[in-house]
């Protein structure tokens, strides 16, 4: 199994009509994903067609979800207008809205996590890669890809893998993958300061699914989720967990392409986070050639066997 | 994105936040002009440059101090000439300082006493944070770190707003009372809009002054702001000053590329903002130094690779290039073709270091190898960072 997302997951996307949303719907149908509708509005009632495919639009996210019993959705829609969408996928009641928008302004952010408060919809994101559950087909195939993660690299097995940043999860999975490890769910929370759900919220659910049996926790400098993530491990969870955290070259004071990745003070550095998860018993790997090795010495020195 | 000093009080201004009468100057002849807005008497003559610890500044030529008092105008006028054109270094800037293009000129406040205050987002709570000290003019990481009780926080709620009450709050905590925390609250309430209403990163005021008259007034002025939120504010981005920026920075932006210079010695190149820092992590790990950070963002398109090496050949220091792309979507095979066609026409001598990974990746790898360039294939990250570390030594 997995979390937050399963093969039978139905999927809608915003934005299925732009370039780089239509690209992505592509790919995931490719994958066996269970992509049902899209919302465009003003295309309401034309089709996405795909290698055999044909996805309705939908002018309304409500829309969409009522016709195709869609619970998830992933927004593709430009910055200007990914805070309404993603406010739209609450007001509809959706499990999920997986925003992979890139350069949101955090003032519609800081609204939009207001305005979501006691809400019953989940957001991971923005700026963010999205997430897989692997399949059981040839190349992971036949699993639940929202975002823009490559499928093929994954491979259905019991490692969680949770990362603020895309192409070093990639690197993480890919790292697992070449070592025969097969991965429950990989989840990329994203760059931006203000997200919907941190490294903590996804550290719970690899802790409490039972056929999670190991954890890569990936972070970066600036803010403190990694540390609140890493002290909950130490009071909560026996599963063997790895750590990794880019930017120890980084100047203090300089924001390095992600938003949130900028160090602030003396606790947000690459330094003081290692530090900390060595504290809370979490295996720290060297650089990141070494994350998959180091959640095998943490599974060895536990006595977990990972498959 | 940041602004100077007079722009970011020009700012205040429009919203309400009272600060000093001052004007500004890029020229000998606008120092004349600048100080004729300005009453007689004790003014200051400030050096206007993104970057903090100006008043301790040195500049190169020897001088003493980016910011200064003079008792008259006249000893303004003549101030002004130490500054303009003169390369101030300070705490902030780096060694190599920066060219001081414009100086502003502001009266002399009779200061009673200093306070800190700043506007910015908690992470923590994803809400506005208003932070406020009595221990105003001095460094407040200093503050925070020996007196944490001198420092006072409150949480602005986005869906309500800033609440009168806390205000009036914060205002206790501040030990002002009277006229002084009637002028204070204003202040407070209109810098938060400023803050709002421009997409604000953060704003800072330190100090923030009383005067023996009950005034209450910005005397510093530090603003920068989302540049996600840019597109709405052209108002904003009109104030943007290109002198202040690396101009390999400013060129890599036109190409979507994210790029940060350091000052070691191997360059890298790398899709990917979290791979990118840690491309330079691993070069460090292994006893080398980057030279920079670059994200080419997903694509790595082959102009956007030119144009990533021709800005990483600009850096005088670079001695050898890492490049380190994991293909996820795009084909492996293209970033190579991409990779070859850069190193042609840029004529490139250094070691250079690829380390593909991803999709179609034994066509890319191939399409390296049959290019007759001198490049090293690196394997892992580990073997790459290892390899261009070893040819650069």
């Amino acid at each position: 199994m997995a979390i937050l997302i399963t093969p039978e997951t139905k999927i809608l996307i915003q934005g299925i009509t732009g370039e780089f949303g239509a690209r992505h719907t592509k790919l995931s149908l490719d994958y066996g994903t269970k992509v049902v509708a899209g919302v465009t509005p003003g295309k309401g009632g034309q089709f996405f067609e795909h290698a055999g495919h044909k996805v309705p639009i939908f002018n309304s996210v409500a829309d969409a979800a009522k016709a195709t019993g869609a619970t998830v959705s992933a927004v593709f829609v430009p910055p200007p207008f990914a805070a309404d969408a993603i406010l739209e996928g609450v007001d509809a009641g959706l499990d999920l809205v997986v925003a992979i928008t890139e350069g949101i302004p955090i003032r519609d952010m800081v609204r939009v996590k207001r305005a979501m408060q006691g809400k019953a919809t989940r957001l991971i994101g923005p700026n963010c890669p999205g997430l897989v559950s692997p399949g059981a087909g040839e190349d992971s195939k036949g699993g639940c890809r929202i975002g823009i993660a490559p499928g093929y690299i994954h491979k259905q097995g019991h490692v969680g893998v949770v990362s603020r940043s895309g192409t070093l999860t990639y690197e993480a999975v890919f790292q697992l993958t070449s070592k025969n490890i097969g991965q429950t769910t990989c989840v990329g929370i994203g760059g931006d300061p203000v997200n919907g759900t941190s490294h903590l919220d996804v550290i719970k659910l690899f802790n409490a699914d039972p056929e999670t049996h190991g954890i890569i926790l990936i972070g970066e400098i600036g803010g403190n989720a990694e540390v609140e993530a890493a002290r909950w491990i130490k009071a909560n969870c026996q599963k063997p967990v790895a750590g990794f955290i880019a930017g120890a070259t980084a100047p203090a004071g300089r924001r390095m392409g992600h938003a949130g990745a900028i160090v602030g003070g003396a606790e947000d550095t690459a330094a003081a986070k290692i530090a900390v998860f060595k504290e809370c018993g979490i295996e720290v790997a060297a650089t990141p050639s070494d994350m998959a090795d180091a959640l095998l010495r943490s599974a060895q020195a536990k006595g977990v066997v990972l498959k | 994105m940041n602004i100077h000093e007079y722009q970011a009080k020009a700012l205040f201004e429009k919203y309400g936040v009272p600060v000093p009468k001052g004007a500004a100057a890029k020229t000998p002849e606008e120092f004349v002009t600048a100080l004729a807005l300005l009453p007689e008497g004790a003014t200051m003559v400030k050096s206007q440059i993104h970057a903090g610890g100006r008043g301790k500044g040195t500049f190169t030529n020897g001088f003493k101090g980016g910011v200064k008092f003079c008792k008259t105008k006249s000893d303004a006028l003549a101030m002004a000439g130490n500054m303009l054109g003169h390369t101030l270094v300070t705490i902030q800037t780096g060694p190599a300082g920066r060219k001081v293009q414009t100086v502003y000129f502001t009266v002399a406040s009779d200061i009673k006493k200093e306070y800190y205050l700043a506007i910015l987002l908690d992470r923590a709570t994803s809400k506005p944070v208003i932070v406020a000290s009595t221990e105003g003019g001095v460094e407040i990481e200093k503050v925070a770190h020996e007196t944490p009780e001198k420092i006072h926080k409150i949480f602005v709620d986005p869906a309500y707003g800033l609440a009168d009450f806390q205000v009036r709050e914060l205002i206790t905590q501040l030990g002002l009372t009277g006229n002084e925390a009637k002028n204070a609250g204003k202040l407070i309430r209109n810098l938060y809009t400023c803050y709002w209403e421009t997409d604000a990163a953060m704003v800072e005021v330190n100090p923030l002054i009383t005067t023996p008259t009950g005034e209450v007034l910005a005397l510093d002025a530090k603003v920068s702001f989302d540049d996600n939120a840019l597109f709405r504010h052209p108002e904003i981005v009109a104030l943007r000053d290109l002198n202040e920026e690396d101009s390999k920075e400013i060129e890599a932006s036109k190409y979507s590329l994210s790029y940060i210079a350091l000052d070691g010695n191997i360059a890298c190149l790398v899709n990917g903002a979290g791979l990118a820092m840690s491309t330079m992590d691993i070069i460090k790990h292994f006893g080398g130094t980057p030279a920079n950070f670059l994200d080419v963002g997903g694509g790595a398109s082959k102009d956007q690779v030119i144009a990533a090496f021709k800005i990483i050949l600009g850096d005088p220091n670079v001695k050898g290039i890492l490049v380190n792309i994991f293909g996820g979507i795009m084909d492996c095979n293209v970033i190579a073709q991409g990779i070859v066609e850069a190193v042609k026409e840029v004529g490139l001598k250094l070691p250079l270091v690829v380390r593909l990974e991803g999709n179609n990746v034994a066509a890319g790898k191939a399409t390296l190898n049959a290019s007759g360039l001198k490049l090293v294939s690196g394997d892992t990250m580990a073997d790459a960072a290892q390899k261009i570390v070893k040819l650069v030594a």
